[in-house]
């Protein structure tokens, strides 16, 4: 691994993030990333967080169009409250803020524990969950389905509506729209190794892959032999659309895990293309690239939103941080 | 009766026995989890220990609800809030009284196991801390020892169950098979209240 000491890779990278990006502002010691120009004069705040390791989700995806800041964890460990409090604090410019949570049990308590808190000292919060992955069993018997690829989407879509000045309510609705209209399904080729670890989260041998993965190098559902790129797409998007049901055009990110190149990204996607055009499902937007990672895991994620014009119009709205930039 | 220092090194060596078992805790996390539980906790105890040198509360309670605020705003995950909670909730529950009863504790841990629950949404039977929690509570009217007894083979008894709340359960059926880390983690937490007990 490219890193000097496990106990400081997030610091090391929230260094380099900072010398990377003037435009930010990144507390190493507290780990927190802030839009340099926050708080902005009657906007709503958008604080998100989750574990380290999926890179460029969230602190890439600071700033103007995007998140207003962001509270990096430990690697696969959600942040702690004090963070998410000190962040909040630094955006809220009296117009409240929104917390965007991924539904892992870590996250969901800890950003729990900070909306009290924030409310105590004066700053009106809401939260909106994001809980895509259909490979996970949504019961009352279960932790619910994880936050994944569809984070990328609510966080740009509430963000521009953010910067339109739309109230905390409405942009609470629109992120909620987003993920309501989400789904996702991942699949690895390898497990990733946790830096505190060093060697592989699980095992999966060459010629097996793992239906079903989530971000954080757990198993999947289901071990299978060796498929390709066609057949991958065909059970991703069964997998997304038979629970989703799209009536409207979608936006497609077709996400690698990490360690997966551009050249197969590239490849699957032509063959999402082709199974979504064999299922009559209209594309709107796509998006191919690295975006919510698993460190060094190999494989990808298909995430589809289904979009109405609003979506699609905040969606389109410019752009500029670290991990998205586009219409400046 | 237990004073503030018997609460001291229940958390000293809570610390000590993470430590040492900070790598098995991470390795049964490994295959249905995110390989983490172990590091996790060491960087809470670690700095629960640091927090009890500088501050020194002079009661059981405010030795407990110090340790379980640093372990809120440290750990992160679902371990942090969790573990914090039940530490906080108990050190609430004793007071402010300088010395409490082996009693007085079983039932203040009672109400910290109850708020661990309420915020988890976990039960008995679930795979999860409160497997190894519950039956220590309830054996605490006995002795210390009977305690971390409970504590153990609930935790064993994790094994076969298929996990239902926390990481491990989004894994499904091939949670079965491997004892639950949570439960393995506060199992060490009540047998390091036996230790300090000298039991």
């Amino acid at each position: 691994m490219l890193i000097n000491v496990p106990e400081t890779v997030v610091a090391d990278a929230l260094r380099g993030l900072a010398a990377a990006h003037p435009e930010l502002t990144v507390d190493v010691e507290n780990r927190v990333i802030v839009r340099r120009d926050a708080p902005v004069a009657g906007k709503v705040g958008l604080v998100s967080g989750g574990g380290s390791g999926h890179e460029p989700l969230h602190g890439g995806f600071v700033g103007p169009g995007m998140l207003s800041a962001a509270c990096p964890g430990e690697v696969f460990t959600s942040p702690v409250p004090d963070q998410m409090l000190r962040a909040a604090a630094a955006v809220d410019s009296g117009a409240g803020v929104l917390f965007i949570v991924k539904n892992y049990t870590g996250d969901v308590l800890n950003f729990d524990m900070a909306a009290e808190l924030a409310e105590d000292e004066g700053i009106q919060v809401a939260k909106v969950l994001v809980n895509d992955d259909v490979a996970v069993t949504d019961s009352l018997y279960t932790a619910g389905r994880r936050g994944t690829g569809a984070t990328l989407f609510v966080e740009k879509i509430a963000g521009a509506a953010a910067d339109e000045g739309m109230p905390l309510q409405r942009v609470e609705a629109i992120a909620r729209q987003v993920n309501e209209n989400s789904r996702s399904f991942g699949i690895a080729l390898s497990a990733c190794s946790t830096p505190a670890k060093g060697s592989p989260t699980f095992d999966l041998p060459p010629g097996e892959l793992e239906l079903g993965i989530g971000i954080h190098g757990e198993p999947g559902r289901e071990r299978r032999a060796m498929m390709t790129s066609g057949e991958i797409a065909e059970a991703a998007v069964e997998a997304v659309v038979e629970d989703l049901r799209p009536r409207n055009p979608v936006l497609v990110l077709v996400n690698g895990m990490g360690a997966t190149p551009l050249l197969e990204l590239y490849g699957f996607n032509a063959e999402v293309h082709r199974v979504l055009a064999a299922r009559g499902v209209p594309v709107a937007r796509v998006l191919v690239g690295n975006y919510v990672t698993s460190l060094d895991m190999a494989g990808a994620s298909l995430t589809l939103c289904q979009a109405d014009e609003e979506l699609l119009r905040l969606y389109d709205a410019p752009v500029k941080t670290p991990g998205l930039r586009w219409g400046v | 009766m237990l004073d503030a220092d018997f609460f001291r090194r229940w958390m000293t060596v809570t610390a000590a026995s993470v430590d040492r078992e900070a790598e098995r805790l991470t390795a049964l996390d490994s295959p249905i989890g995110d390989a983490d539980h172990g590091s996790n906790l060491q960087r809470g105890f670690t700095a629960v220990t640091a927090a009890l040198e500088k501050e020194t509360p002079d009661t059981p309670g405010g030795v407990l609800t110090l340790a379980g605020r640093q372990l809120i705003s440290t750990v992160g995950g679902a371990s942090g809030p969790l573990y914090g909670t039940l530490l906080r909730r108990t050190g609430k529950a004793l007071g402010d009284a300088a010395e409490v009863s082996a009693d007085q504790l079983a039932q203040a841990l009672r109400a910290g196991v109850d708020a661990v629950m309420t915020l988890g949404g976990a039960t008995p039977g679930d795979a999860t801390m409160i497997d190894a929690l519950v039956p220590a509570v309830d054996a605490l009217g006995t002795s210390f020892s009977a305690a971390r007894t409970a504590a153990e083979e609930g935790a064993v008894a994790t094994t076969p169950m298929q996990a239902r709340k926390g990481r491990a359960s989004y894994v499904g059926e091939r949670s079965i098979g491997h004892q639950d880390p949570g439960a393995t983690s506060s199992a060490l937490l009540v047998a390091a209240l036996a230790e300090a007990a000298g039991e």
